[in-house]
């Protein structure tokens, strides 16, 4: 009793201490929110609207009705083929183009489950096309972005595609791809003998031109990362030469012959060198060779066969692929050919690795058990994820922001399992969005070109 | 003699422990329900995400509670790691800055969010402990200590969790995580390697409605490099003015008028 009425103080103090601790606790209140849907976003495209008195758009004899209805398609087909947003249905649309421009009811446009809206004005003079556009988020009820752009009514497809890209940007955060074009080997004719012909398009398929005849075999045509300029291989006299083409000028030159077995030439992030793999005594290695001062240096120095190189797009690094461990595997090395590293280890066979533009990942192509799949991982070999499989694909190229890739895949042409067919096709990153890329004839060899508008 | 007393003692003490031991039982009241009860209430808060009717909530609640306690505890991380010192101790210098480094450690996002981005919240600069005032704390003393402590708990996640599930019931959370779901659409383009948590703030009316919202790390919405940040806070802003007004409960608004969202869309891109 006594040692209570000692310590009655410090008892009290006690209670009141942890009642005290007790209040604190009651502090903000915290929910974590860590799902949420993966729906594309509902997005509206109204029409552009065209200012009356406007003069009617003529491209190559053809004459474009509406023109601000054609523009919206192109950022619709765009959109759409993203992935990443739903182009909403034209005839939902309760508002016209023209006040929507002004200032859209936003009440209108979210009973239709919008949650964003674009619309637009185009102002058509004798040889200006004036384009604006707005992106309103309609939840917020406020501007995103507005822009206006002027250029040659002829150049309307480009203009839909830049929209488009800021479009992307200002709702991903990341840069678009929709203003870029496409390199790849037209093929005709039968298996045995096919005709090869570079050909052009922008990235939707519109615009396609042919830049060779087709009377020389033509390989694995490669973009610039920095500029308009292609790489390419052809076969000169039954040996392979290196060929350089400006696609704005369409001339042509030869970087120089290389010996047989030469294979895939790719520019570095520069542009300053090509990058390319041939056997000069029997073996294959990698070299670069400076495109001004034509000098070749030799990268690898191995017994084993050492072919596909890409770099890194920092130019530090540079990763290839070799059979030096007894199978075709991929391996990373410093850009002098130092340091090199195995980053490979699954089961199967690996090639083709390509550097994403944002250095986060290298793709492939793999094969393992009569099947070939397209995949990504790290640069440093962890976290492997294979995108497609199928019979026969490979080649992959990335869209300028890393996010698409594009390849080639031969198949049967017929139920009957006869015939030959090799289209292009595109995924992004998820593995979900796997979408066939039209072609006028069949197709190999893809390869994405940067932002034309950088 | 004193065998004998030794003896006594021994029997005595027996006695007492018998007795200590059969008191619970002879005190327990024959029927006793709410037990078993809560138990099963706690599986269905735990699985499910409809909200119990108003009445029944409450009624339950009281059951519940002195379970909950239980529960939590064993749910818990171990409590706040801090010395437990006594409050009329006065801080040395290099106490406080260990204090200090507890506290950023223990965010949410520990990694990522550095200390000029998390100072930028006006909500947040009165709870963040300024190195700046050490000596003033120390000449202070008392007090002073004491409510640094107090500010220390209300940081730690143990004891957030704990202020947390004095507000909202299981149930109740379930169901406003369940709304708020559904209005959230993730922008899909988002990067693999960053960090994508956004924490918003709240204010809120009775009726769920959002009087003020603040997005907490807002200098990192216009560093170079993040504008997938500004995306990912837009969608999170975005989902709840979709999904306004708020499921909140019907009742205990002071505890819930101030309320953090923390938008995180890591599990959801990195798998």
């Amino acid at each position: 009793m006594k040692w209570l009425k000692d310590n009655m103080k410090k008892i009290y103090f006690f209670i009141i201490y942890f009642l005290l601790l007790n209040n604190a606790a009651f502090g903000l209140v915290e929910v974590d929110i860590t799902r949420g849907n993966l729906d594309p976003l509902p997005i509206a495209i109204s029409p552009l609207y065209v200012e009356p008195g406007s003069v009617e758009v003529k491209v190559e004899n053809d004459i474009i009705k509406n023109i601000g209805e054609e523009i919206s398609k192109v950022i619709e087909v765009n959109f759409k083929r993203s992935g990443l947003f739903n182009p909403l249905k034209k005839d939902s649309f309760v508002q016209n183009p023209d006040i929507a421009h002004i200032k859209p009811r936003f009440e209108d446009w979210r009973l239709i489950k919008a949650q964003a809206l674009v619309t637009g004005k185009v102002t058509i003079t004798k040889d200006k096309l004036r384009t604006e556009f707005r992106l309103w988020d309609v939840v917020a009820a406020k501007e995103m972005i507005a822009l206006a752009f002027s250029t040659t009514p002829d150049n309307w497809r480009r203009v839909a595609h830049i929209i488009s890209d800021k479009i992307y940007q200002r709702l991903t955060g990341e840069e678009g791809y929709f203003d870029t074009r496409i390199i790849y080997v037209s093929e005709t004719g039968e298996k045995t003998q096919r005709f090869k012909k570079l050909a052009i398009m922008d990235q939707d398929g519109a615009n396609l031109k042919y830049l060779t005849l087709g009377n020389e075999l033509v390989l694995t045509p490669r973009f610039s990362p920095k500029n308009q300029l292609v790489t390419y291989l052809s076969y000169f006299k039954n040996l392979p030469r290196v060929y350089l083409l400006d696609i704005e000028t369409g001339i042509q030159e030869v970087v120089g012959d290389f010996p047989g077995m030469t294979f895939a030439p790719r520019f570095s992030p520069d542009g300053k060198k090509i990058i390319m793999s041939f056997a000069k005594d029997g073996n294959s290695e990698i070299y670069t060779m400076d495109i001004e001062t034509r000098v070749v240096e030799k990268i690898t120095d191995h017994t084993s066969i050492d072919t596909s190189p890409s770099y890194s797009p920092d130019g530090k690094y540079i990763c290839f692929n070799s059979d030096r461990s007894g199978l075709q595997q991929i391996y990373v090395m410093k850009s002098d050919g130092s340091n090199v590293k195995r980053i490979t280890f699954g089961k199967g066979l690996y090639g083709t690795p390509v550097w994403s533009p944002r250095g986060d990942l290298i793709a492939f192509t793999k094969v393992h058990k009569g099947k070939f799949y397209i995949g990504v991982m790290r640069a440093d070999g962890s976290g492997e994820r294979l995108l497609t499989e199928n019979f026969y694909q490979e080649a992959p190229s990335w869209s300028p922001n890393g996010r698409v890739l594009i390849f080639y895949r031969e198949t049967k042409s017929d139920a009957d399992g006869k015939g030959f067919s090799a289209k292009l096709w595109s995924i992004d990153l998820t593995g979900y969005n796997e979408r066939l890329v039209e072609t006028e004839t069949d197709g190999s060899d893809p390869s994405w070109s940067s932002l034309l508008s950088k | 003699m004193s065998k004998n007393i030794f003896l006594s003692l021994a029997f005595h003490s027996v006695m007492i422990v018998l007795t200590a031991l059969s008191m619970p039982f002879m005190m327990r009241p024959p029927v006793d329900l709410p037990p078993i009860l809560s138990v099963e209430l706690i599986q269905i808060t735990d699985t499910t995400s409809i909200p119990f009717a108003a009445k029944a909530t409450e009624t339950l609640e009281k059951i519940k509670k002195k379970q909950e306690e239980k529960k939590l505890v064993s749910k818990q991380a171990p409590p706040s790691e801090q010395k437990k010192e006594k409050p009329d101790r006065i801080p040395l210098p290099d106490d406080l800055d260990k204090e200090k480094k507890k506290i950023v450690e223990k965010k949410q996002n520990p990694k990522e969010v550095k200390e000029t981005i998390r100072q930028a919240s006006e909500f947040e600069k009165k709870e963040l402990f300024d190195p700046n005032q050490i000596a003033a704390l120390i000449d202070k003393a008392k007090e002073e200590t004491a409510e640094t402590i107090k500010k220390n708990e209300k940081l730690t996640q143990s004891s957030v969790k704990n202020s947390f599930a004095n507000a909202l019931t299981l149930s109740q959370e379930d169901a406003l995580k369940a709304q708020i779901f559904g209005c959230w659409s993730l922008p899909l383009g988002l990067p693999y390697e960053e960090n994508l948590l956004v924490r918003i703030k709240l204010k809120l009316k009775e009726d769920g409605t959002i009087m003020k919202s603040e997005i907490l790390d807002h200098a990192r919405m216009n560093k170079p490099g993040q504008g997938f940040y500004k995306v990912l806070a837009e969608s999170a802003l975005r989902a709840l003015r979709i999904c306004q007004p708020l499921r909140v409960p019907p009742t205990g608004y002071e505890k819930w008028k101030d309320l953090q969202l923390n938008f995180d869309a890591n599990e959801m891109v990195k798998g």
